[in-house]
C-alpha cells in the first residue's frame, strides 16, 4: 500500500501538469480572475477605439458616400433635364431649317418658273416669227418654182412646136401649156 | 478495482452522453431540410428568414454541444 | 489505481495513442516559468490572444479605415461591410431604440469574432473557448438586457413573463417557464458558444493523436482538415449567433410586450 502510495505520487510528480488540476483547463477556476480582468480590459480597450474612432469615421465615410451618391444622381438629374432642354432646342432648330429650306425651295421654284415662263413666251415668239418668215420663204419658193415651171413648160413647149416646123404663134403656145397647167394643177 | 467500475462507468457513461451529440445532427439537419423546403417553394422569402435559419441551427446545434460537453467531462475531467 | 496509472504513463510514450485535447485550452503565464501561479494581472497566453484581437480590431477598424476614402480600399470595404452587416443586424432586430447599443454589440461581435478565428491558427490560444470568458460575456448581456428593460419600461418589463394571449389559467405556468427560461438565458448563451469552440478544437487534437497509427494517419489528416472546414464556418456563425441573440434579447428588454 505504502510502496503504491509513493509510485503515485512519482507518477504524479512525474506528469505534474496533467495529473494535478483537473482535466479541463475551462474549470480551472484558479485562472478565472486573469482572465475575467484581461477580458474586461479587452473588451474596454475594443470599445474605447471603436466608439471613439472606428465607428464615427465609418459612419461618417459611410453618410459622405451617400450624400456624394445622392449629389451625384441629383447632378445626373439635373444633366439629363437639360441634355433633354437642348434636345428640344435642337429638334425646334431643326423643324425651323426645315421650314425655312421648304420655303426657300419655293420661292426659288416660283421664281424659277416666272423665268421659264418669260423665257418661253419669248422662244414661242421667236419660233413663231421664224415660222412665219420660213412659210414666207417656202411659199416665195413655191411661186417662183410654179413660175419656173410654167417658163419651162412654155420654152419645151415652144421648142417642140418649132421642131415640128410649125411657126407657131408664141402668145397661143403660152396660153395653151398655161391652161395644160392650170389644169393638172 | 473500484477505479475500474468508476472508469467503466466514465467510458459508458461518455459513449452515452455522445448519442445526444449525434441526435442533435438530426435536429440540425431537419432543421436545414425544412428551411430549404420552404425556401424553395417560396424562394422570396428565403433571404428574409437566414437570420432565423442561423438561429435555428445554433439552437438545435446547441444541445448536441451539450451532450458532447458532458461526454468531454466524463472522460477527461471527472 | 496506482500502478494503473504508472502502466497509463508508460503507455503514453511515444509511438502509442497519446490524447491531449485539452492541453491547448491552458493557461500558463507568457513569462517566466510553467508551473508559476497564474494571478489575476499575470500576463498570459490568454492575455496575448485578446490582445491580438483587440489589435486586429483596430488594425481592420482604424487603420484600415484611415483614407476616409469615399471610394474604399479593400481593407475599408471589409471595414465598412463588418459595419454594415451588424448596423442592419441592430436596427432589423431591435428597431431604431437599439441603435445606441449599437458600439456595445459591435465590440461584442468582433471580440468573438477575431477571437474565434484567430484561435484557429495552429499552435493558437481561443479566449473564447474558456467559460470565464463567454459566462462574463454573456452575464454582462444578461445584467445589461435586464437594467436596461427595468429602467426602460419599469414594472411593465414584467410582463414579458405574462403571456396576456394565452389563457388565464394558464398564465402562471407559463409565467414561471418563462422565469426559468429567463434565467436560462445566460447559461446557454455562454456554454453554446465556449461549447461550439472547445468541442470543435478538441476534435481536430483527437483526431490528430489517431494521426500517429500509420495506417489510418491519411483519413485522420483528411479529417482535420474536414472539420477544419467546419470549424471556419463555426466560428463565424457562433460569433452571428452571440450577436443576434443580444439583440433579441436586447429587443425584449426595449419592447418587452411581444
Amino acid at each position: 500500500m505504502a510502496t503504491e502510495t509513493i509510485t503515485a505520487e512519482e507518477a504524479l510528480a512525474v506528469h505534474g501538469a496533467e495529473a494535478a488540476g483537473p482535466g479541463m483547463p475551462q474549470l480551472d477556476v484558479s485562472s478565472f480572475p486573469n482572465q475575467i480582468f484581461w477580458l474586461l480590459v479587452t473588451l474596454g480597450v475594443i470599445y474605447f477605439v471603436l466608439s471613439r474612432f472606428a465607428l464615427p469615421r465609418i459612419g461618417a465615410v459611410l453618410a459622405e458616400r451617400a450624400g456624394t451618391i445622392t449629389n451625384d444622381i441629383a447632378a445626373a438629374e439635373e444633366l439629363r433635364h437639360r441634355a433633354r432642354e437642348a434636345e428640344g432646342a435642337y429638334d425646334k432648330a431643326l423643324a425651323d431649317a426645315r421650314v425655312e429650306a421648304n420655303r426657300i425651295v419655293a420661292e426659288t421654284k416660283a421664281q424659277i418658273q416666272a423665268d421659264l415662263d418669260v423665257e418661253m413666251e419669248k422662244a414661242d415668239a421667236q419660233i413663231a416669227a421664224k415660222t412665219a418668215e420660213s412659210q414666207a420663204a417656202i411659199d416665195e419658193i413655191r411661186e417662183s418654182s410654179a413660175r419656173n415651171v410654167s417658163e419651162v413648160a412654155r420654152d419645151v413647149a415652144r421648142e417642140i412646136v418649132a421642131a415640128f416646123g410649125a411657126d407657131a404663134d408664141v402668145t397661143k403656145v403660152d396660153a395653151a401649156v398655161d391652161a395644160k397647167l392650170g389644169e393638172r394643177a | 478495482m473500484e477505479g475500474d467500475i468508476a472508469q467503466f462507468g466514465q467510458f459508458i457513461g461518455a459513449g452515452l452522453a455522445a448519442i445526444g451529440s449525434g441526435l442533435s445532427a438530426i435536429g440540425v439537419g431537419s432543421v436545414a431540410a425544412n428551411y430549404l423546403s420552404g425556401a424553395l417553394r417560396n424562394p422570396s422569402a428565403a433571404a428574409s428568414q437566414t437570420a432565423t435559419l442561423f438561429i435555428g441551427l445554433a439552437f438545435a446545434e446547441a444541445l448536441g454541444i451539450f451532450s458532447f460537453l458532458v461526454a468531454l467531462l466524463l472522460m477527461f475531467a471527472v | 489505481m496506482a500502478t494503473e496509472t504508472v502502466a497509463l504513463v508508460e503507455g503514453e510514450e511515444p509511438g502509442g495513442l497519446v490524447f491531449h485535447p485539452f492541453d491547448q485550452f491552458e493557461i500558463k503565464p507568457l513569462f517566466g516559468e510553467i508551473g508559476d501561479p497564474v494571478s489575476w494581472y499575470t500576463i498570459t497566453n490568454a492575455t496575448f490572444w485578446m490582445a491580438l484581437a483587440a489589435l486586429s480590431v483596430i488594425l481592420l477598424l482604424v487603420v484600415g479605415t484611415r483614407g476616409r476614402a469615399v471610394i474604399p480600399s479593400r481593407v475599408q470595404s471589409a471595414a465598412e461591410l463588418i459595419y454594415g452587416f451588424v448596423y442592419k443586424m441592430v436596427e432589423d432586430v431591435t428597431g431604431k431604440e437599439g441603435l445606441k447599443y449599437f458600439p456595445w454589440i459591435m465590440t461584442l461581435f468582433l471580440f468573438i469574432l477575431f477571437s474565434n478565428y484567430l484561435g484557429l491558427l495552429p499552435l493558437a490560444f481561443t479566449p473564447t473557448s474558456h467559460i470565464a470568458v463567454t459566462a462574463v460575456l454573456a452575464l454582462g448581456v444578461f445584467i445589461a438586457v435586464t437594467v436596461i428593460g427595468f429602467v426602460k419600461n419599469g414594472m411593465a418589463f414584467l410582463g414579458l413573463f405574462w403571456m396576456k394571449e394565452a389563457p388565464l389559467f394558464l398564465r402562471p405556468v407559463i409565467a414561471i417557464i418563462e422565469v426559468i427560461s429567463y434565467f436560462v438565458r445566460p447559461v446557454s448563451h455562454s456554454i453554446r458558444l465556449a461549447g461550439n469552440l472547445v468541442a470543435g478544437h478538441a476534435m481536430i487534437k483527437v483526431f490528430a493523436g489517431f494521426a500517429a497509427i500509420a495506417a489510418i494517419s491519411p483519413l485522420s489528416i483528411v479529417a482535420i482538415t474536414a472539420i477544419y472546414g467546419l470549424e471556419v464556418l463555426v466560428a463565424g456563425i457562433q460569433a452571428y449567433v452571440f450577436t443576434i441573440l443580444t439583440c433579441i434579447y436586447l429587443k425584449d428588454a426595449l419592447h418587452p410586450s411581444h
